[in-house]
C-alpha cells in the first residue's frame, strides 16, 4: 500500500505512576482517507494512546509522525494544529452552555465572540455532512445523540482532518449508531482520516476499512477489513481462541421469587416512569428487560431495591411485600441490585475507596465489635480479583484507578458474593469488552443453575436474546409485551421498543405477567392491593 | 432618614461588592476562595501602608487626589493579589484542598494585618488620608437628595461599580469570559479544547483577590474615615461577601443590588434602636442574621425550583489535574 500516510506511530510507550504499563512500543498506521478501527479489551490502552494523539497525555517514549514530519503534541492546542481532533468517550461539553458556545469556546478569533458568524458555520458543516443541530440548545437539554453531535461539530469547527471517535456507540441506539455512521462514511469520502475504537466487531466489519488490535498495552497487529471475520478478530484481542456462543442453560425450578403487579413509580421531576406494569421472576430463569434508555428502567431497579418510593402497586418477594422496607433489609432478605450507570463508577462503589474497603461497604455490619474486619474482606477481595481476573495492582488500588471494565467486575462481583435469591442487573455489560462481557454471562448463568431469580436490564438485542429465557419490552414506562427468548427476533423486539406494536392488547385474556402459580392468593392480591390503597 | 439609610447603605455596600465581584471571579474559574476575608483584610494593611508612606512623604505638603488613590490603589491590589499567589500556588499548581488552604490563608491574612496596622503603618496618617479620599463629586451639592445620595461618595464607590459592571461584561460578552466560566463549569472541556486552564486559573485569583483586597481597604480608608479597631471586623464582613455571591447567583451586576441590600439591612440593625424607642438588643441581632437568612432562602429556592443556569460552577472547589483518570 503506498497510500499517504496522516498518522504514524514508532515505537510508543506510556507508563502510569512510573510503573503501570499502559502501553508498550507501539506501532502503527493511519491511511489518509481510511476508517481505521482499534480494537482491544478494557484496559488494553486503546483510549489512552488516542490521548496521546491528542495531546492529553503525552508518551513516555517513542515518535509520532503526522504528515511525514514528526511532531510533539504537548496539549490539545497542538493537536488541533495538525488537524487532528478527538471525540471523547465522556463528552467534554459544559452542561449550561449552548451548542454553539461549546463549539466556538477556545478558538482564537477575535475577543468578542458574534454567534450570527458561529450559526453560519455550523450550519455549513451540519449541511455538509448531514448534521441536525439546534445551535442555540442548551446542553443540559440535549439527547446522547444530539451531545455526540456537537463533539463531533466542535472538532470540525477547528478544521480537524484526523478525527477519532472513543467508543461512539455505546451509548447509542441501533438506528443512531446507522446515522453516525453515514456521517463517518461521508467524511471519508471528502478525504478525512477517522480512528474509530468500538467493541461491539460487527460495527468493525461495517464501518472500518482496516482494524488494528492492541492487547494488554502492546500492539497485536492489523489487519483489513474485508479480509477478516469476527471469530480471527476475537482472537487477536483475547490472545485465545474464544467461543462466541452465549449459553443458556436449561433449569429445573420455577417457584416464582419476585412478583410485581400493577407498580407505577414517578420519576424525580413526577412525571410517570414506570406505568402499572405486572411482571414476575421465577428462580432459574433470567428474565431480560429490553427498551430504549430511560424507559423507566433505572426507577424500577430503584423500587425493586427500596431506594425509591412508589405511587401505587406491589412488589412480593416469596410471598412478602417488600413495599416500606428499607434498602438494608431488602438487601438482606436477598435481593441484589447492580446498576452500572453511564459513567461506571456513579453508583455502587466509592471511587477513591480501595477494593478491599468496597467490599466493606456491603456487609461491614456484620463483624463483631467496633472495629471492621479488614482481613476476611481482604481475603473476599482476592478471591474476587482473581475469579473474574480483575487487572489492578493490589486489593487496595482506589477503584477509581482500575479501567472501566475491571471497575464493573468489582461491582457485579460483590453483588453476587453476598449470596442473593433475586438479582437485579442493570447493564452490566455496559462498555465492556468480550472476554469481560463472557465471564459476567458466565457468573450469571451460575447464578440462574444455582435458583436464582435475575433481572437482567440490557442494551444489545443479540446478547439478550441468546442470554435471557423471557424479554420484557418496556416504553415509556408501559410493558409491551413479555415474550420467550426463542420464539422471538429483533425485529418484533424494535417493533415493540418504539410501541409499535404492544403485545399486551392482542393478548388480554393471557394475563402477561401475572404467575397462574402465584405465591398469593388472588384473595390475597386484593387484600394487599387494598391495604396499599389505605395506607396511600 | 431614609436618605440617610440609604447613603450609608451605597457606602458600606461598596465593602461587600469589591468582595462580592472579587470572589465571583474566582469562583468562576472553579476555586471557592474562603481566603477572601483574610485577603481583605491584607488589601486594608496594603493600601493603608500606601496612603500612609505617601501622606508621610509629603511632609505636611498638600496631598494630590489622584496620586493618593493611585498608588494607595496600587499597594492594595499588590498585597492582596500576592496573598492570592500563595492560595493559587497552594490550590491551582499544588492541588490542596481549598477550604483548607482558604481557611489557612484568612487566618494568616487577619494575624498578618494586626500585624502590620499595630507595628508598621503610621496610622496617624490615615485621618488626612481618608478626608481627601472621601471627597465625592464637586457638583453633588447642587443637586438635592439625588446628588447627596448617589453622587457625593468617594472615588472607591464608583471604582466597585465599575469593576461590576466591566466584570459583568467580561464573563457573559467576551471570548476570554467564555473560556474562563468554561473552566468552572468542566475543566476537563476547556483544557480538551486548547484553553490554558492553569494560566486562566491563575490570572482569575490574582485579579479576583487583587479585587476583593480592595473591601477591606475601603472600609478603614472611607466608610469609618481612618480609624483602627482590629482586623476582625473586616473578616466579619468578608464572611458576608462570600455569602453575598450565593445570594447574588454567581452574577457581578445583580451583586450591585445585592450589596446594598446586605448593607442596608446591616446598618438597619445598627442605626434602628436610635430612631425607634423600644428596640431590644435581641431584635437587632435577629435584624443581623438577616444576610445569612436569607442566602439561605436563595439557597433553598435555586436547589428545589432552581434551573440549571442559577447553580454554583459545576466544578467549583474540585482540583483539575489532566492525567487524573
Amino acid at each position: 500500500m503506498d497510500k499517504p500516510v496522516a498518522i504514524e506511530l514508532k515505537n510508543i510507550s506510556k507508563y502510569f505512576f512510573g510503573k503501570v504499563i499502559a502501553n508498550k512500543n507501539i506501532d502503527m498506521t493511519l491511511y489518509k482517507g481510511e476508517i481505521l478501527a482499534l480494537l482491544g479489551e478494557n484496559g488494553s490502552g486503546k483510549t489512552t494512546l488516542m490521548n496521546m494523539i491528542s495531546g492529553i497525555y503525552s508518551p513516555d517514549e517513542g515518535h509520532i509522525l503526522v504528515n511525514g514530519e514528526e511532531v510533539s503534541i504537548r496539549s490539545p492546542r497542538d493537536a488541533f494544529r495538525y488537524k487532528i481532533g478527538m471525540i471523547h468517550q465522556h463528552f467534554k461539553l459544559v452542561e449550561v452552555f449552548t451548542a454553539a458556545q461549546n463549539i466556538v469556546l477556545g478558538t482564537k478569533e477575535g475577543g468578542r465572540y458574534s454567534l450570527k458568524a458561529i450559526n453560519a458555520r455550523v450550519a455549513d458543516i451540519s449541511a455538509k455532512y448531514g448534521f441536525e443541530i439546534d445551535p442555540q440548545k442548551k446542553i443540559y437539554d440535549m439527547s446522547v445523540s444530539e451531545k455526540q453531535t456537537v463533539e463531533i461539530i466542535k472538532v470540525l469547527y477547528r478544521g480537524a482532518d484526523i478525527l477519532i471517535l472513543d467508543e461512539p456507540t455505546a451509548v447509542l441506539t441501533p438506528q443512531e449508531t446507522e446515522k453516525l455512521f453515514d456521517i463517518l462514511r461521508k467524511m471519508k469520502e471528502d478525504g478525512k482520516s477517522i480512528i474509530i475504537i468500538t467493541h461491539k466487531l460487527n460495527e468493525v466489519l461495517a464501518i472500518s476499512d482496516r482494524v488494528s488490535i492492541l492487547r494488554k498495552g502492546e500492539y497485536v497487529g492489523t489487519v483489513i477489513t474485508a479480509e477478516t471475520n469476527t471469530k480471527e478478530l476475537t482472537e487477536m484481542m483475547v490472545g485465545k481462541k474464544v467461543d462466541l456462543k452465549i449459553d443458556r442453560p436449561k433449569t429445573e425450578y420455577d417457584r416464582p421469587l419476585l412478583e410485581i403487579r400493577d407498580l407505577t413509580i414517578n420519576s424525580d421531576d413526577g412525571s410517570k416512569a414506570i406505568d402499572n406494569i405486572s411482571f414476575y421472576i421465577r428462580g432459574g430463569e433470567i428474565l431480560g428487560v429490553a427498551g430504549i434508555a430511560g424507559c423507566g428502567q433505572k426507577e424500577l431497579c430503584e423500587a425493586i431495591a427500596g431506594l425509591r418510593k412508589i405511587v401505587s402497586g406491589q412488589i412480593i418477594h416469596k410471598g412478602e411485600s417488600l413495599i416500606g422496607l428499607s434498602a438494608k433489609q431488602i438487601s438482606e432478605k436477598g435481593v441484589s441490585m447492580s446498576f452500572i450507570p453511564e459513567d461506571r463508577l456513579g453508583m455502587g462503589l466509592a471511587p477513591s475507596f480501595s477494593i478491599t474497603d468496597n467490599m466493606m461497604l456491603k456487609n461491614y455490619g456484620d463483624s463483631r465489635g467496633i472495629f471492621v474486619d479488614r482481613n476476611a474482606a481482604r481475603a473476599r477481595a482476592s478471591a474476587l480479583i482473581e475469579k473474574l481476573e480483575i487487572v489492578t495492582p493490589s486489593t487496595e488500588t482506589p477503584v477509581r484507578r482500575l479501567s472501566g471494565g475491571n471497575v464493573q467486575k468489582v461491582l457485579v462481583g460483590r453483588e453476587i458474593e453476598s449470596g442473593p435469591n433475586v438479582i437485579v442487573t442493570a447493564y452490566p455489560v455496559r462498555g465492556l469488552d468480550i472476554n469481560s462481557s463472557y465471564v459476567i454471562y458466565d457468573i450469571l448463568n451460575e447464578e440462574k443453575v444455582k435458583g436464582t431469580g435475575i433481572l437482567f436490564i440490557g442494551e444489545d438485542l443479540d446478547v439478550m436474546l441468546a442470554l435471557c429465557d423471557k424479554i420484557m419490552v418496556i416504553c415509556h414506562g408501559k410493558v409491551m409485551g413479555i415474550v420467550h427468548a426463542e420464539k422471538t427476533d429483533k425485529e418484533e423486539l424494535g417493533l415493540m421498543m418504539t410501541g409499535s406494536l404492544d403485545l399486551t392488547e392482542e393478548k388480554k385474556e393471557k394475563r402477561l405477567g401475572i404467575a397462574k402459580d402465584s405465591n398469593l392468593t388472588e384473595e390475597e392480591w386484593i387484600e394487599g392491593a387494598q391495604k396499599e390503597a389505605d395506607n396511600g | 432618614m431614609i436618605a440617610s439609610l440609604l447613603i450609608g447603605a451605597i457606602s458600606l455596600a461598596t465593602v461587600f461588592l469589591f468582595g462580592c465581584v472579587g470572589e465571583i471571579i474566582t469562583e468562576k474559574s472553579g476555586h471557592l476562595n474562603l481566603g477572601i476575608p483574610g485577603i481583605m483584610c491584607v488589601g486594608t494593611a496594603g493600601g493603608c501602608l500606601g496612603a500612609s508612606v505617601y501622606m508621610g512623604a509629603l511632609n505636611g505638603a498638600t496631598p494630590s487626589y489622584p496620586i493618593l488613590f493611585l498608588f494607595s490603589s496600587l499597594t492594595t491590589f499588590t498585597f492582596s493579589a500576592a496573598v492570592g499567589a500563595i492560595y493559587a500556588f497552594l490550590t491551582v499548581s499544588l492541588k490542596c484542598n481549598q477550604n483548607i488552604t482558604g481557611l489557612a490563608i484568612t487566618i494568616f491574612g487577619t494575624g498578618l494585618t494586626q500585624f502590620m496596622m499595630d507595628n508598621v503603618i503610621d496610622r496617624s496618617q490615615l485621618f488626612a488620608a481618608s478626608s481627601v479620599l472621601k471627597q465625592g463629586l464637586p457638583f453633588a451639592e447642587n443637586l438635592g437628595w439625588f446628588g447627596n445620595v448617589f453622587l457625593s461618595h468617594g472615588v472607591l464607590v464608583y471604582l466597585a461599580i465599575a469593576i461590576a459592571v466591566a466584570a459583568s461584561l467580561f464573563l457573559n460578552k467576551t471570548k476570554a469570559g467564555l473560556n474562563l466560566r468554561a473552566i468552572g463549569e468542566n475543566p476537563a472541556a476547556a483544557d480538551a479544547v486548547g484553553i490554558n486552564v492553569t494560566n486562566y486559573k491563575f490570572a482569575a485569583i490574582l485579579t479576583g483577590s487583587g479585587i476583593a483586597g480592595f473591601g477591606g481597604y475601603f472600609y478603614i480608608i472611607d466608610y469609618i474615615g481612618g480609624s483602627w479597631e482590629n482586623a476582625s471586623t473586616i473578616e466579619a464582613l468578608g464572611w458576608m461577601s462570600i455569602a453575598l455571591v450565593i445570594f447574588t447567583l454567581w452574577r457581578p451586576a445583580l451583586s450591585i443590588v445585592g450589596s446594598i441590600l446586605f448593607a442596608a439591612l446591616y446598618i438597619l440593625a445598627a442605626k434602628l434602636p436610635g430612631f425607634v424607642s423600644g428596640i431590644t438588643f435581641t431584635f437587632t441581632s435577629v435584624l443581623k442574621l438577616f444576610p445569612y437568612i436569607i442566602t439561605i432562602i436563595v439557597l433553598i429556592i435555586t436547589s428545589i425550583f432552581g434551573s440549571k443556569n442559577v447553580q454554583p460552577p459545576q466544578a467549583l472547589g474540585l482540583p483539575y489535574f489532566r492525567e487524573e483518570r
